[in-house]
């Protein structure tokens, strides 16, 4: 029989095994973290030329551990807590095959620690791409396998929870607008999961010898199947989580049900074509090809991107003007809850995402312009800003409020969690735009030194390309620093934070009822609907979020400028055709 | 406190949208528009694109290629790496491998040549510097790219795709002319 | 499904309502897509690559 808890302050309700699920997941995406930002000091100080900390070999190895850690294991184990709350806890059911859910997350645990040991020992610094025929250690290839296999056994358990909840009826029509966002990445997750096995199974059994060859090009189009994907499950997901925080924090409803969930829809059609965006320099691929997946089908998943850019912040407007913010056009703005990290983090993540990630990924992501941008340090730079600010961010600000609500714990140095999402942003973002800068000089990724030691020939970067590279590093560090805060404050709630059991008022703002207990709800009660809106106000021709729509001309017009700069960049250099 | 909750309207889809949004996404879907057919605009009126032309070979067909082209061209030598000088408009041939860009090219400013280009092992980016025109380079996969130098002066090849330890000691050299 | 039963005429829900409303066929068209699209296509770009003289 399943058992539900109710947290007294959130009134959000936990299936037992769910809330254990949840806890683990998320507890070993933190330590990927721990190690991912304890790598990207190294990364960072190396390319720093006047420091220039490892040699090229720790270099190259350091490398390949930090995106694995951060972009694959951090971000997907967190996901799976994020699957996991958006059926279970918003559904109040309980979980699907809690011990496949288990089997899952043992088989995530096992692949991520054999791929770590493979990379540390050393003889498989290939990068998170380990583009064939540059070969790792089949222990290496086996780690992602298997982390995959947990995966998708998470994801079905996810699907399963779906269907129970409708099977008993724990809601009344369609399910809220956050679950459908997480079923979104879900099936992006189905996609990317199914591209690793398709291209990683061959790999490994080439490694050990069973295959003698893996053609390059087919392993870079399979591989970008699940290099891509994965990071376009982070943009599903962190969507759902701001309409998730959007709500929690302001009671914000969507603007619209039919748009915002139509916009998710988008995603689900074309986001996963952008697979693409690594294949443009590609040889002998069509144009025809790069140019439809490249634009996710004319971009439409682009725009489903602006609108969710539209309609979170402007949820949150309305929700704000309702309570009587409506002086002018940003009072809703001014007076948000600058000093909850729940709330300044969700905003800095949707910001830097939507002016930096998305506007340079767009551009980049360009047929043409693609030429330019290729495989210098401004791809880096472009998904920084997508999934170390854009995702990441909102995943810790979503942590800020699962220590109260998910692991019962006060905050543990509230001052230093208030301060985070500061320091991590600002230093994120210089990072961000001086590396984009130096790519734009052609400064390349993955490069252990721009001054070509040892080479027979020469070449020298600009001045200008060592002061941003400089500059970007000292960013990178302020923005380590950000990411040790959020692990201190994290890992010192679980340790030394206070515990709660019953209400603790620190959630009472949210307006929701509060009722008491642990474990004692065998049956949860029905899933009430939303409130229905006391006004009607669509239709009323007046603008309900005028703040937001004049944030999101300000996006259009920078992203216009910017996208025609990158062409005209583009017409001064030599002809090719 | 309703984003997390099931819609209030039953039949959701019904409910009007609110003109803002509607304007919203008129705009964002025009500029989608822009967007996607500039792609197709710059491959009819632009001076950059990539030809599809490329052909499947191997490492020792390709390196016969370079082989001959040197036998016939080369005009010098630079650092143990033969300086090569083809016609005008002809097949020139470029092969990255561990690490170094094989051979060195002299070109002529504003001429155009048909430069294959291919992997002899891993993979490798093909980065010309200060021009800043980045191509993947696939071993088996002899990639075909007419370009036509409109500056004369040194240019580098710098490797930007990761190829093992002495990644970062791989340049190569194309010097433009005037003529 | 009888679950309809107190509410008086139920107007029936429309059919992109009821599309968003099923998550499988939503997991179809979502591997469907980029499986077609990027992947198969793809792959029939590369073989077709013509073999070198």
């Amino acid at each position: 029989m399943a058992q539900f808890r109710v947290c007294p302050d959130s009134g959000f309700y936990f299936d037992k095994s769910a809330e254990s699920l949840m806890k683990v997941n998320a507890v070993a995406g933190a330590v990927s973290l721990l190690i991912a930002g304890v790598l990207a000091l190294g990364v960072i100080l190396t390319r720093w030329q006047e420091v220039h900390l490892l040699p090229a070999d720790l270099f190259y190895q350091v490398l390949t551990g930090h995106g694995i850690n951060a972009l694959i294991f951090w971000i997907i184990f967190f996901e799976i807590a994020i699957l996991y709350f958006a059926s279970s806890t918003l559904l109040r059911t309980r979980l699907a095959a809690p011990r496949w859910a288990w089997l899952g997350f043992i088989l995530m645990v096992v692949g991520a620690v054999m791929n770590n040991v493979a990379v540390f020992q050393g003889n498989s610094s290939v990068m998170m791409t380990s583009y064939a025929p540059m070969q790792a250690e089949p222990h290496f290839y086996l780690g992602l396998i298997l982390f995959a296999v947990g995966a998708l056994i998470a994801t079905f358990v996810f699907f399963g929870t779906l269907v129970i909840a409708k099977d008993d009826q724990t809601y009344q029509g369609s399910v809220p607008l956050v679950t459908f966002g997480a079923l979104t990445a879900a099936i992006i997750a189905v996609f990317t999961i199914a591209c690793g096995a398709i291209i990683l199974v061959p790999t490994f059994l080439w490694s050990i010898g069973y295959i003698n060859h893996i053609d390059a090009e087919m392993y870079r189009i399979i591989w970008w199947g699940l290099g891509h994907s994965s990071q376009q499950i982070n943009v599903a997901a962190h969507v759902s989580v701001w309409y998730l925080l959007a709500g929690i924090l302001f009671g914000a409803r969507p603007m619209s049900e039919k748009v915002s969930r139509s916009a998710f829809l988008l995603y689900i059609f074309f986001l996963q074509l952008a697979c693409a965006h690594h294949i443009l320099v590609d040889p002998g691929i069509s144009a025809e090809w790069k140019v439809f997946n490249t634009s996710y089908a004319m971009y439409l998943a682009v725009l489903a991107s602006l609108i969710h850019g539209l309609t979170v912040p402007g949820a949150v407007e309305v929700a704000q003007r309702e309570k009587g913010l409506t002086k002018g056009l940003f009072e809703w703005l001014r007076k948000a809850p600058w000093g909850n990290p729940v709330f300044s983090g969700f905003f800095f993540s949707l910001v830097i995402f939507g002016f930096i990630g998305g506007i340079t990924g767009v551009v980049m992501g360009t047929e043409q312009i693609n030429l330019i941008i290729h495989n210098t340090i401004y791809v880096p730079a472009h998904f920084h800003a997508t999934v170390a600010v854009g995702t990441t961010l909102a995943f810790m600000a979503l942590t800020y409020l699962l220590i109260p609500v998910l692991f019962r714990r006060a905050l543990f140095l509230p001052w230093m969690a208030k301060w985070q999402p500061y320091v991590f942003s600002a230093g994120m973002t210089i990072m961000i735009l001086f590396l984009l800068g130096a790519g734009t000089l052609g400064v390349s990724r993955r490069h252990w030194d721009m001054e070509f030691t040892g080479a027979a020939l020469s070449f020298e970067y600009p001045g200008t390309a060592y002061m941003m590279m400089a500059v970007g590093a000292i960013g990178g560090v302020l923005g380590v620093l950000g990411g040790a805060m959020y692990l201190i404050v994290t890992v010192g709630s679980l340790v030394f934070g206070k515990k709660l059991e019953a209400s603790a008022g620190l959630l009472q703002s949210f307006g929701v009822p509060l009722s008491s207990g642990v474990y004692n709800v065998a049956q949860p009660e029905q899933l009430p609907m939303a409130p229905k809106l006391a006004v009607e106000q669509h239709g009323s021709g007046g603008f309900e979020a005028p703040g937001t729509f004049v944030l999101a001309m300000a996006l259009l017009v920078c992203f216009v400028v910017y996208y025609f700069i990158n062409w005209d960049y583009l017409a001064s250099v030599w002809p090719i055709s | 406190m309703t984003s997390y909750l099931p819609p209030s309207e039953r039949i959701w889809w019904k409910v009007p949208v609110g003109k803002q949004e509607i304007i919203w996404i008129g705009i964002a879907l025009v500029w989608c528009l822009i967007m996607f057919f500039m792609m197709p605009y710059w491959h009819v009126f632009g001076k950059q694109n990539l030809s599809n032309e490329a052909y499947q070979t191997t490492p020792a067909k390709f390196q016969a290629r370079v082989d001959e082209m040197v036998a016939k061209y080369q005009v010098g030598e630079e650092a143990g790496i033969p300086i090569v000088k083809p016609p005008v408009g002809s097949d020139v041939y470029l092969l990255g491998r561990l690490w170094q860009w094989y051979p060195i090219l002299e070109l002529e400013k504003d001429k155009s040549y048909r430069i294959h280009i291919s992997s002899m092992d891993w993979q490798h980016g093909f980065s010309l510097q200060p021009v800043n025109i980045n191509l993947q380079i696939v071993p088996g996969y002899e990639m075909v790219v007419t370009m036509t130098p409109d500056q004369a002066g040194d240019y580098a090849i710098v490797c930007n795709e990761y190829c093992g330890i002495g990644h970062h000691s791989m340049l190569g050299k194309i010097y433009v002319k005037e003529n | 499904m009888p679950q309809e039963d107190n509410v008086p005429k139920p107007e029936r829900i429309p059919f992109f309502q009821r599309m968003l409303d099923n998550p499988f066929l939503l997991l179809f068209i979502g591997v469907a897509m980029p499986t077609v699209f990027y992947i198969l296509w793809g792959i029939m770009e590369i073989a077709t690559i013509p073999v070198a003289e």
